[in-house]
Formats: structure tokens, sequence, C-alpha cells
């Protein structure tokens, strides 16, 4: 597999898997508007996985469902941060933000990429992006506020912050660590990133729940 | 705070009452609004208003029933166009001649 089909699927099974988890909470989120607006982020993020899926299907000579649903758990390339159930508003606030904050930095770098195809995509996922972090953002600032907002927001952030750094590279990895550090106004640790490829037991049961319906037809139905 | 949202639908039409969101401040009320009036692409523009800010005029006595007043069942048209041939401004109204 060539290192841009591998860099496509990294960044499409993070956007499907996230938008999987986000998913979560429809029917069930804190309020009404934020359960309208948070389903509408993550059905954005599987939208941002297919076409990334698209790109790789043409060249693997597959399609963008079989490399959604028809792969093996372990051979999925998503970060450990996005496989979480993390089904607590502050920790799924905190996830939320952190993997925007990567994923701007990532796909600043995508953008400017030689690769026409690859940066036109991620040009046109930037402009949806941009609103997830400002709705990232006016969580942040909302728990930012008050004492008990910090203190769940800070607790979050420090059980997530080696996963985050796991989205990244390591040569974009001091960049998401300074635009933390500074929103939060804090240091965080030097701790040890929790890297692609090394996959969460969740993963598995998500996979499960995932592919259900997809598995029940034989190959090749039709929907 | 709720806040009420007006929508549009196409460029140039007049904004109307989409509905409310439910939001701690403007900031959020902008995005909820935007997710729920404006994902599917059916505004080109929303307008947000919090409900606070909306000067509400509901009560209209009529305490001596002037019925004369109100125009239903009464119909104008005819009138208006013989009141515009006596003054010879019949092409300038709007519709022109052909009413």
């Amino acid at each position: 597999m060539s290192k841009r089909t591998d860099l496509l699927l990294s960044i499409a099974d993070d956007e499907l898997i996230l938008g999987w988890r986000n998913s979560e909470w429809t029917g069930i989120a804190p309020f009404l508007e934020e359960d309208v607006a948070f389903s509408s982020i993550a059905q954005n993020e599987i939208g941002h996985a297919r076409a990334l899926y698209e790109l790789a299907a043409a060249e693997l000579g597959t399609t963008a469902d079989e490399l959604a649903f028809d792969r093996k758990p372990e051979e999925y390339r998503c970060a450990p941060l996005v496989e979480l159930r993390r089904l607590e508003w502050a920790r799924t606030i905190a996830r939320h933000w952190l993997y925007e904050t990567a994923d701007e930095i990532r796909l600043a770098t995508l953008k400017a990429s030689d690769d026409s195809e690859i940066a036109g995509v991620a040009a046109k996922m930037d402009r949806e992006e941009a609103y997830h972090r400002m709705h990232a953002e006016m969580w942040i600032d909302r728990l930012l506020s008050s004492d008990d907002g910090r203190e769940r927001l800070d607790e979050a952030i420090d059980e997530l912050w080696p996963y985050a750094l796991g989205v990244l590279d390591d040569e974009l990895r001091p960049e998401l660590r300074a635009r933390v550090e500074a929103r939060l106004g804090r240091e965080l640790p030097e701790v040890e990133p929790v890297p692609r490829g090394v996959h969460e037991a969740e993963l598995a049961e998500l996979w499960g729940e995932m592919t259900l319906v997809r598995r029940s037809a034989p190959a090749g139905a039709q929907w | 705070m709720i806040y009420e949202v007006f929508r549009q639908e196409r460029k140039g039409q007049p904004f109307q009452h989409a509905g409310t969101v439910t939001a701690p401040n403007e900031r959020f009320a902008e995005i909820y609004a935007r997710e729920q009036y404006g994902r599917r692409q059916e505004s080109v523009a929303l307008w947000l208003v919090a409900r606070d800010d909306v000067s509400e005029i509901a009560e209209f006595p009529d305490e001596f029933d002037l019925k004369y007043r109100r125009v239903d069942g009464y119909s104008i048209k005819a009138r208006l166009r013989e009141a515009r041939e006596r003054a010879g401004t019949l092409e300038l109204a709007p519709g022109g001649v052909e009413e």
C-alpha cells in the first residue's frame, strides 16, 4: 500500500470512527439543540470519511463502503483517541476539541500538499471543520468560565492528552502542545503518545455495531 | 435564553419565522441555529433575535365595534379603479390598466 493511501485511510478512519462515536449522543445529548448540532457534526465527519475513502478506493480498485465496513477491526488505522467510548459530556467535549485542534494542524499541511486531489479534499473539509471548531471553542470557553467546568475539563484533558498527541505525526506534535497549552493556560505533562496501530478494546465492540447491518446481508447486496 | 430564528429561503425573499433555539448565549444560539435551520441548505440566511429584544404588541381594543374600519368582505378594487379613472391616474396604478 502506498504512503498516500495509508495517509488517506488514517484520516478517513479517524473521521469515520469519531463520527460514529459522536453519533452515540444522538437522542441523549444534554439538551435538544446540542443534540441536533452534535449529531450534525457527526454526520459531517462521516461525510469527510467517505470523500477520503473514495480517493483511497480509486487507488486500491475498491469502493468507499468496502473500505469503511469490510476490513477487520485490526486493519483500521485510526488514532486510539477516536476509539474511546466516552459517554460523559466533559470528556466528549475535551476529545472533540483536542481532535479538532489536531485536525486543523493536519489539514493545514494537507492543504499545502502537491497532490491536488488531497489538497482539494482537505480544503473542502476545512471549510466545514471551521464550524466544528467554532462549536468546540465555544464549549471550551463555557467550561473555562466556571470552577466546576474548569475542573472537569482539566481532568478530561489530562486523561486524553497522550491520546491526542497520537493523532499527529511526530513533527506536528509540538504545534498541538503549544496550541493546547496556550488555550488552557497551563503546561501539559511530557507523556508517551498513544500511537496509531495500537487499538483500544472498544474499537472491536464499535466495529461489531457499525458493521452489523452490512454483515447481515450477503456481499454485494444492493441497498 | 430563547432566540427567535427567522430564515430566508432564497436571496431577495422576506425572512420568515422558522422557530426558536434555546441557548445560554448568542454564540451558542448561532451555532445551534445554523445546525437546526441551515444544515440541509434550506436557508440562505438566518436572523437571530433574543426573544427579550422582541417588542410585542398584542392588544387591539375596539370597544365601539368600528366595523367600517375593517376591510373583510369589502371589495376595494372596483372603487379604486373608478377613483383612478376620475383622477386620470389609471395607467400609473400598480398592475397598470389591465386590472
